[in-house]
């Protein structure tokens, strides 16, 4: 297609990506390709989460306050699909915890059973409590006993029960899988009645997820982190060593090491290795990202232009309208809100192969909740391009938005004596300026700009 | 007799660590989930920002209690805070009124949907959080000060002669004595001044409300009011029972959102009753049951393990079971609340 037949939005999209592409570019002549990619990177996990919320939001206008939650639940299942099994953790509690599970099972099959034999009324709701009660101690029974001896295994180094000792990329798919498993029940409960009872019982599952994953040392070892995940990459190090990389950087340097030789050649050369070696690591994962970005973004795409997506801004737009013609919209939001959080959950899972290590204390509601959903409402709600503009410079801006604050405040004080409490307090202060910046924009794009960067494109009758 | 001192000893060491806890903490939430249900009843949305309006109307009063203890002012021995309290509303309700006019106004004229409101109120909570901790910081504050406990451990063991103590800090005994004057100013206030009887219209059927002349704009400003005024109380109480600290308001709307919810939403009656359903809940679920069993049980005996339900890590996991359970069981909650939009 020629630029020519680009709509004007077409044309709008087109110079987002280019202004942003060129953004980026800027930061790797000014700082260092190493930070432009570092920055790359978190802008394609980002825009992968934007996604996800979009998906809740722009096509459905579920409103989920949890996304911490569901991008946690992605990053234990790097851990849970990564990391070798601990032998001795499992013959320790193994059989503990898998009875407590099977108890759990038998739980909640009997309590279907009760709801299915007996009517409604009084007695099946003392029955009911009183089997949830036993069922309860039972399951503790078991499950505390299983789960103190497995921390108690060699607690300093592991104390866990480890994982499936796959490649780390499986828990991509395993992630969202999790993600939208939780998606699910929460969307049973809490779809169907008011909008705002979504947003809280996701604020709900957020935290619980979050405590959960911090607390629970025999899941993934809880606040002492799991570090040195497996990579789905090569190691920087043996990339240093492989006689191919070295001769590829002979030949990309091969300008710079003219005219040098013996050791001073051999340190150059290893400099560059090292360096590079960095850079093609991370240009690796950046290529991996881009793929499952644009695979998702197609799919989104695709079912956005569909039946199912014209059904689904029709239910958004009017419910009422939408359920009178046969539509059932409870079905098609919990279709949705599941569909979103595990997209959420992929890219958790990513965030985490990224990293190297699953460290729960990070997951905050500001970073993984509300950052999102200030990416996808300034980037455009309903339009998954904006939703990945949107990702990409609100990370870039929440990135830059620390050493930014701390330069004006640094400006604005300049006049201030080095050790003037005032000055000291509003430095100290700066870190706290995120919030109140991310809340602002929220609002300013809300108030000034609804549709965001990219509007929704508007359809017109077929 | 030795029975009857055992069943004793396991009442006091449940009063201690339960009942008083519990009556207090629930005070707490029920002036904060009155405060969301009524800003829900009039408004029709759920207000997160909520928690951190307490959080910034408490700051204030921490900031004006350490200048006025600076100053040698006290009321001893009252906490000072109360003393401060009066500046902390006055600057809440301010700064309510303030957001209201900037940011909820506009969707409010635009009769935007319940749910543009609630991603509004998201925002408006990280800009006040921003501002509490940018202000005060992210770090605990103790500001309480004047006489500590009403009734020490040590009193009662020698006024009762049981091995167990009950203490009642005087921050309980203030809670429960303010909760109760403020609750009923509220309902005086709600069922019989001329404000308060369009505050109850206006919530029951906006359209009929307006047409027999009620002012809008007025009911919607005396909402801001009163659900600042509740808030400051609310984080101001909390804040001296316990401590002081930004982000321990941010998650104490989860529990007033369960207790206004469980009480039936836009229900004052409600939130009160939800508040101490929650506050009960939580303290009786995460309590280690232990020595009570042990002095309930034969001479000698103790149950194995800390017989406690949930470790107290868990403890908003019991808000958010409260919640789950009454939104499938009866999602109107106790006082058949709004549910449909």
């Amino acid at each position: 297609m020629s630029i020519g037949n680009l709509s004007p939005l077409g044309m709008r999209t087109l110079g987002a990506y280019i202004g942003m592409a060129l953004l980026l570019i800027l930061i790797g002549f000014l700082q260092s390709w190493s930070v432009a990619l570092v920055l790359v990177n978190l802008c394609l996990i980002s825009a992968i989460m934007a996604l996800g919320v979009n998906i809740q939001w722009g096509y459905a206008g579920l409103f989920s306050a949890g996304t911490v939650g569901f991008a946690a639940l992605g990053g234990l299942a790097g851990v849970l699909i990564s990391e070798a099994p601990i032998p001795e953790a499992w013959s320790a509690g193994g059989f503990n915890v898998l009875m407590s599970a099977a108890v759990l099972a038998v739980l909640i099959a009997a309590i279907f059973v009760i709801f299915a034999v007996m009517a409604p009324g009084r007695a099946r709701k003392i029955v009911l409590t009183l089997t949830v009660l036993v069922g309860y101690f039972v399951v503790r029974q078991f499950f505390d006993a299983g789960t103190d001896a497995i921390e108690a295994v060699d607690p300093a180094l592991t104390g866990f029960l480890g994982g499936l000792n796959l490649p780390i990329i499986l828990s991509w798919p395993v992630g969202g899988l999790l993600a939208a498993l939780v998606a699910w029940g929460i969307g049973k409960i809490a779809l169907g009645l008011r909008a705002d009872y979504l947003a809280i019982a996701t604020l709900g599952i957020g935290e619980i997820v979050i405590a959960v994953i911090k607390n629970e040392e025999w899941l993934a070892r809880g606040v002492k982190n799991v570090s040195g995940l497996d990579r789905p990459v090569p190691k920087e190090i043996a990339l240093q060593e492989a006689d191919w990389f070295l001769g590829w950087v002979e030949w990309i340097h091969s300008s710079a090491l003219q005219g040098v030789s013996g050791d001073a050649r051999l340190d150059m050369l290893r400099g560059f290795a090292q360096y590079d070696a960095g850079i093609a690591v991370k240009l690796c994962y950046a290529v991996l990202f881009t793929a499952v970005l644009v695979c998702l973004f197609v799919l989104a795409q695709k079912a956005l232009n569909s039946p199912w997506g014209r059904m689904m801004r029709a239910i958004r737009d009017n419910e009422v309208a939408a359920e009178a013609m046969g539509k059932d919209v409870t079905k098609r939001h919990l279709q949705t809100f599941i569909l979103g959080s595990a997209v959420i959950g992929i890219a958790g899972a990513m965030l985490t192969t990224l990293d190297g290590q699953f460290t729960p204390g990070t997951y905050n509601p500001l970073r993984y909740t509300f950052l999102i959903w200030v990416m996808v409402i300034v980037g455009g709600s309903g339009n998954n391009h904006g939703s990945v503009i949107g990702g990409f410079l609100i990370w870039f801006a929440w990135v830059q938005a620390e050493p930014a604050g701390a330069f004006v405040l640094d400006l604005l004080t300049a006049g201030l004596a080095e050790d003037n409490p005032v000055r000291e307090h509003l430095l100290d202060a700066a870190a706290h300026m995120r919030p109140l910046l991310m809340g602002l924009v929220l609002l300013l794009a809300m108030r000034f700009s609804p549709k965001g960067i990219l509007p929704e494109p508007v359809r017109a009758d077929r | 007799m030795y029975e009857t001192f055992e069943l004793l000893n396991a009442l006091a060491l449940m009063s201690n660590f339960v009942f008083v806890p519990a009556l207090s903490y629930g005070s707490q939430l029920a002036l904060g989930a009155l405060g969301i249900t009524l800003v829900f009843g009039i408004l029709r949305f759920a207000n997160f920002a909520h928690g951190d309006l307490m959080a910034f109307g408490t700051m204030v009063v921490v900031l004006v209690t350490y200048w006025l203890q600076a100053q040698g002012i006290g009321i001893d021995p009252l906490p000072t805070a109360l003393l401060a309290l009066p500046i902390g509303i006055v600057v809440a309700v301010a700064a309510s009124l303030a957001i209201d006019r900037t940011v909820f106004r506009f969707y409010r004229r635009r009769r935007a949907a319940p749910v543009i409101f609630v991603v509004a109120s998201v925002g408006v909570m990280y800009v006040l959080n921003g501002v509490t901790r940018f202000i005060i910081g992210p770090d605990d504050q103790r500001f309480a000060d004047g006489e500590r406990f009403l009734i020490n451990a040590r009193d009662f063991k020698e006024m009762t002669g049981l091995a167990e103590g009950v203490t009642i800090k005087l921050s309980q005994g203030v809670t429960v004595v303010v909760a109760i004057a403020v609750v009923a100013a509220l309902f005086w206030f709600l069922q019989r001044t001329r404000t308060g009887k369009a505050m109850r219209a206006y919530s029951d059927n906006e359209d009929l409300a307006l047409l027999s002349g009620i002012n809008p704009d007025r009911v919607v400003a005396v909402t801001w009011i009163i659900a600042a005024v509740l808030a400051t109380i609310a984080g101001t109480l909390y804040g001296l029972d316990k401590s002081f600290k930004p982000f321990t308001y941010f998650q104490l709307i989860l529990p007033m959102f369960a207790a206004a919810i469980v009480g039936g939403i836009g229900q004052p009656v409600g939130a009160i009753v939800g508040g101490y359903i929650v506050a009960f809940s939580e303290v009786m679920v995460t309590y280690a049951y232990k020595k009570a069993l042990a002095y309930l049980g034969p001479g000698g005996w103790e149950p194995e393990g800390l017989m406690q339900i949930l470790s107290t890590e868990y403890k908003f996991a019991v808000s958010f079971i409260i919640l789950v359970i009454v939104l499938l069981v009866r999602p109107t909650g106790i006082f058949r609340g709004k549910v449909i939009t």
